[in-house]
């Protein structure tokens, strides 16, 4: 083949090549490439669709802001406190793989039963949650008013969905920390919501999977040895199910930082006094409430920094942990 | 021996608690969608005045009908346009041999990482000076590409043994019929499971439409139970019968799909 005629094929091969992409790649770079971009554009602006000034140029002042916004750190903590139950999450779904991997009869249908609710997750579920919480007529505090009177003890339900209560005791609106506040509130109903949704879900079939795959021979070879089964799990399945645990915290944290928008707007509003507030909630209302497209834009930004340095971070840290 | 049916007994325990755990609620939903709103607050489990017809008066007091339609509507159109472009992607990225292609590949790659929510407003912006906005359209066309669904087929189709297709080229067949014939039936499988959670991920989706609409005769689900939520919320028993109405179609999908659904998840999660 002379070389004018490779050149010919390999151009041909690249048209083909795009042709097959091209329906995706349009799509892809109409939106989603190209708004990333603009939307960095926009941050720099103080695009208002509202109450329209004239469109400017404003440089990072819209970044300034969101430092100085007082409402920006107590969104980012209500984010983190979140965050904070994601750890326990997983290792549940853990104890669930754990369990399911004991390879009796009838595995299957309660792997089908148990994954059943992180697959109907959605805006009905959530509004069954609202109604199973509500303090009056709710089934958690009906089963809770139960268990209080079998012993006989004085009962005052939890406020759930209504409270600013909190299991660390923080103030809903400074940085602060007292007695009073202890207590089941708003962002525990929407964490333990959470864990009802996930246990079984996706989570734990990465963990099913990664057990099922593991050689019966390594586990064998340490009960031989006089393993006990916490020893199994801690010296042989652990370290096995690192590169799992890795991708699923990683997951997670990415998830963590952005989740949030829907319950709170189906269940809370973000509220009681704004506890249920996360980043991304934050970043939805001032676009499409407030319509302040370029102040919200540059949450957006800073939102995005924090989710790759923290990627950033557990990548770095957590290869190592990977490798034993 | 002894051991082995200790833990059986353990299992067995802690399994049953936790599937009573995941399906009480659904059940409290049920019932609670057939009692009269008198019984709902007196609090016992199950109705004593069954009312099936509360489920006829959901339909009375929102179009119902009509945004089950919509979001069955929508939720269709994405998941076989979504299927269609990212099977001749990953098709491009996995068989095709050309220039810049694992470049572009990158690009993909690194767009996963980006929040959602900084594409939002760009995305509505570009919805409006497109005149979609408050139509099908502005629901069903930026949902049609995502970059998820070239992943999960590029790993299923690395998957598909390569000399097949060598095969059929020395019979003279073109790329065209080497995709329709050869690599997409055997990534049926893969295209059922990306099917499965494109239609499902839209079936649910509340904020996109909720940016994009306005008209109540366009309202998916998700943002009419919002609306009736809002509106009418202290009629729970009603709500509730809406609620059980609209997770009847993933339910179907859950028990038809499962198999896939447990294979797919695993894709999902294979590093790009």
């Amino acid at each position: 083949m002379t070389a004018k005629n490779k050149k010919r094929a390999t151009r041909i091969a690249t048209i083909l090549g795009l042709a097959y992409l091209l329906p995706n790649l349009l799509g892809f770079l109409v939106f989603t490439a190209g708004p990333v971009i603009f939307s960095f554009g926009a941050s720099l602006t103080n695009w208002n669709i509202m109450n329209s000034p004239p469109l400017e140029f404003v440089g990072f002042r819209n970044y300034q802001q969101v430092g100085q916004s007082s409402q920006f750190w107590t969104f980012f903590i209500n984010t983190v406190y979140f965050m904070a139950f994601i750890p326990v999450g997983i290792a549940g779904s853990l104890v669930v793989a754990l369990l399911l991997d004991s390879r009796l009869r009838g595995m299957t249908l309660f792997r089908t039963l148990l994954y059943l609710p992180s697959f109907t997750a959605g805006v009905a579920i959530m509004i069954m949650w609202k109604g199973l919480y509500n303090p009056d007529h709710g089934l958690i505090n009906a089963c809770l008013r139960g268990v209080f009177d079998l012993f006989s003890l004085p009962f005052q339900g939890p406020g759930w969905l209504q409270s600013t209560q909190n299991l660390m005791g923080l103030h809903p609106e400074k940085i602060a920390f007292a007695v009073k506040d202890i207590g089941l509130g708003a962002r525990e109903a929407l964490v333990f919501m959470g864990f009802w949704a996930g246990l079984g879900g996706g989570n734990m079939l990465l963990y099913l999977a990664a057990l099922t795959n593991m050689p019966d021979e390594l586990i064998e070879a340490a009960s031989l040895d006089g393993a006990g089964r916490w020893a199994v799990f801690r010296h042989v399945k652990w370290p096995q199910l690192a590169p799992t645990t890795f991708f699923i915290v990683i997951m997670s944290v990415i998830g963590g930082f952005q989740g949030g928008v829907d319950s709170a707007q189906v269940m809370t509003g973000g509220g009681p006094a704004g506890t249920t507030t996360t980043l991304a909630y934050h970043i939805f209302r001032k676009s499409f409430v407030e319509y302040q497209f370029g102040y919200a834009s540059a949450v957006a930004w800073v939102l995005f920094a924090i989710v790759f340095a923290f990627s950033g971070l557990l990548w770095k840290f957590g290869n190592k942990e990977t490798n034993y | 021996m002894k051991g082995s049916i200790a833990k059986g007994a353990f299992v067995y325990t802690a399994l049953v608690g936790l599937a009573i755990m995941s399906l009480v609620p659904f059940f409290w939903m049920l019932f609670t969608s057939l009692k009269p709103l008198s019984e709902v607050e007196s609090g016992s489990f199950l109705p004593k005045d069954w009312r099936p017809g509360n489920f006829q008066e959901v339909f009375a007091q929102i179009r119902f009908g009509r945004y089950y339609l919509n979001s069955i509507f929508v939720a269709s159109w994405v998941t076989y346009l979504t299927c269609l472009t990212s099977a001749l992607a990953a098709y491009s990225f996995t068989r095709l041999e050309w220039k810049s292609r694992d470049f572009l590949f990158r690009v993909y790659l690194a767009t996963r990482m980006i929040p959602g929510v900084v594409t939002q407003i760009p995305g509505f912006a570009i919805i409006v000076n497109l005149g979609m906005l408050d139509t099908y359209a502005a629901l069903i066309v930026p949902s049609a590409f995502t970059a998820f669904g070239v992943f999960l087929l590029r790993q299923v189709m690395l998957g598909v043994p390569k000399a097949l297709d060598e095969a059929a080229r020395i019979d003279g067949a073109n790329s065209w019929q080497i995709l329709w014939e050869i690599v997409l039936p055997l990534s049926r499988s893969g295209i059922i499971t990306l099917a499965i959670f494109s239609f499902m991920g839209n079936y649910g989706s509340l904020i996109g439409p909720l940016i994009m609409l306005k008209s109540d005769g366009l309202r998916t689900l998700p943002v009419g139970l919002t609306f009736f939520d809002s509106k009418y919320g202290s009629q729970t028993n009603l709500l509730m019968a809406a609620s059980v109405m609209s997770i009847i179609p993933p339910l179907i999908l859950f028990i038809v799909g499962q198999k896939h659904l447990v294979k797919g998840i695993q894709l999902g999660a294979v590093k790009g």
